[in-house]
């Protein structure tokens, strides 16, 4: 595939200059500073996250509540994304394999499709858009309201009270429903498989739970099924933590929150997208 | 009483604040001693609120020195700002609770994160903070769905409720009724007397301040233009200060 003039790792560089552009035109858009501000004041308070992690057995009522309301609220988007992304890929994937006679093979192919990327991909940006932006708006009520001062004025650590639970919640919900997701989607690609492609479920199914079953090398689980979840612990965990700095960082009253909340989800998609490359990348190169 | 007991507990001297090009504080000067209770008086937008967040370390001075307990709180590090913060109290004006807490959470916050106290006796306070504010059977609502008014109360019990030695109320009396306001009122001046809690109240209404502040100071274009035991600041000299307690007066 690759030209002979050109290294193997050709994409990767590509991908590189492509970002620094992306960056770069960033950059000269909202200041240098602003931009580097705003990255260091979200590792720093990943950093924070970390830092009052011993707090989390004192806060389980509340990551409780943010685990039962993440979940519930997102459920039924998730799980009604999650059938139709299936059913495209395997009416997709279907037809190219089947100009082969390989339709057989749909099976693994939505599988691994579902499960290493689409799955992770699509539950991470439907949680950024619906819950991160209410997670955004929050803050930025409380950021707004005074509510934020007052907490500091009682010395009491907004980090270990507000984002601690937040951000662990999201870090376990957006694995789990990707587990549901991805059962959805595979058995959503089934339904066009029995129905349009002549395939059997039985046949379906069991390929499918087959090619899945494949167990990586560093770590003996299945990969793609793990590699999958591990990246959406990570974008669960983004998503928390852009939601919650940009709503905390809000100041100007309701347009202020508005601001905020758009802006979460912007570079909460942003991130996700970018990420998922290079977890991609780091996983299966 | 002996020397050391004398200082203030609130000493602000030459304090000069401006946002942008627009002058704030230009100047302010103002002692409470220990146990007393002093009235801030003064026009919409002369920096009241901002004269109260430098007492908390909520903003830094241009220039000027703020000292609260005898430390200047501009030099004092996270963690001793924490621990003075921990002595006092503060009642925002806009109340400031926390709108995903129940009414009993939000009391119970400041006495959780301390981790002093159990669950029981924290049960026990906030049902008699609840009591001494007068709210009674909201304990279980959210900020959103109680009154103007009752939010003003909690949140005067929240900043109570950790009993602090020194307490900085942002216009204790907007929006409560007269009858309200009166048992809010009484309910300060004990806090006072009582405890010889030392108080800064800012606010606007005479009644408020005759009943409750022993020494009332009026700030005008940043600086402290009349600064005088309560009953005589409400015969006032200053043409400036009759200008704007006008009828209010009587
Ligand atoms: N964080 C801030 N940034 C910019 N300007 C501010 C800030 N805080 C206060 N100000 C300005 O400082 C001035 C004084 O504000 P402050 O809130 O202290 O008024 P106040 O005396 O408490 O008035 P009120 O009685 O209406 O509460 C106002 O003109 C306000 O616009
Ligand atoms: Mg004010």
């Amino acid at each position: 595939m690759t030209p002979d003039y050109l290294p193997s790792w050709w994409p990767q560089l590509l991908t590189v200059l492509f970002a620094a552009g992306v960056a770069h035109a960033a950059w000269n858009n909202a200041g240098p500073r602003a931009l580097l501000e705003e990255a260091g004041s979200r590792l720093m308070l990943l950093w924070a996250v970390f830092a009052c992690l011993h707090h989390l057995p004192k806060r389980r009522a509340w990551l409780l509540s943010q685990v039962r309301s993440a979940a519930i609220s997102n459920l039924y988007v998730v799980s009604l994304v999650g059938v139709f992304i299936g059913m495209i890929f395997a009416l997709q994937a279907g037809i190219e394999l089947a100009r082969f006679g390989q339709q057989d093979q749909i099976g693994p192919l939505v599988a691994a499709g579902i499960a290493r990327e689409m799955g992770p991909f699509i539950t991470a940006l439907v949680l950024a858009s619906t819950y991160g932006s209410a997670m955004a708006a929050e803050m930025g009520t409380m950021a707004v309201s005074d509510e934020l001062t007052a907490l500091e004025v009682m010395s009491i650590d907004r980090v270990s009270l507000l984002v601690l639970p937040r951000v662990v919640a999201l870090a376990i919900v957006c694995p789990a429903m990707t587990v549901i997701s991805d059962m959805i989607g595979i058995i959503g690609g089934g339904f066009v498989a029995s129905a349009q492609l002549g395939v059997g479920w039985d046949l379906y199914l069991d390929s499918a739970i087959t090619s899945l079953s494949g167990l990586g090398e560093t770590f003996p689980v299945p990969k793609d099924v793990f590699g999958g979840l591990f990246k959406s612990f990570c974008f669960g965990i983004a998503v928390a933590l852009i939601s919650c700095a940009s709503g905390i960082s809000a100041r100007g009253g309701a347009l202020g929150v508005g601001r905020a909340t758009s802006r979460a989800v912007r570079d909460a998609t942003i991130t996700i997208i970018v990420a998922n490359y290079f977890l991609t990348w780091m996983i299966y190169r | 009483m002996n020397a050391s007991s004398k200082k203030p507990v609130v000493r602000i001297s030459d304090l000069h604040k401006s946002f942008d090009d627009q002058i704030v504080l230009n100047g302010l000067n103002l002692e409470v001693q220990p146990g007393e209770c002093l009235g801030i008086m003064g026009g919409s937008g002369t920096g009241k609120s901002v004269a109260l967040r430098h007492v908390i370390g909520l903003m830094k001075p241009d220039s000027g020195q703020v000292e609260v307990f005898g430390r200047e709180v501009a030099s004092l590090s996270a963690n001793e700002l924490r621990a003075l913060r921990r002595r006092v109290g503060y009642v925002f004006q806009e109340g400031a609770l926390v709108g995903w807490m129940t009414v009993e959470d939000n009391l119970a916050l400041p006495l959780r994160e301390r981790g002093k106290l159990s669950e029981p006796q924290i049960a026990e306070r906030v049902a008699e903070a609840l009591e001494t504010v007068h709210v009674i059977g909201a304990g279980q609502k959210f900020p959103s769905e109680i009154s103007g008014g009752m939010k003003k109360r909690i949140s005067i019990a929240r900043a109570l409720i950790t009993r602090p030695e020194l307490v900085l109320y942002d216009e204790p009396n907007a929006g409560l009724d007269p009858e309200i306001s009166r048992s809010i009122n009484a309910l300060m001046r004990e806090v006072s007397e009582k405890l010889g809690v030392t108080s800064l109240v800012v606010e606007h209404r005479v009644e408020c301040l005759r009943r409750v502040a022993d020494r009332v100071l009026f700030i005008h274009e940043g600086k402290a233009l009349v600064d005088d035991i309560t009953a005589s600041f409400f015969q006032p000299s200053h043409p400036r200060l009759i200008a704007f307690l006008g009828h209010d007066q009587e």
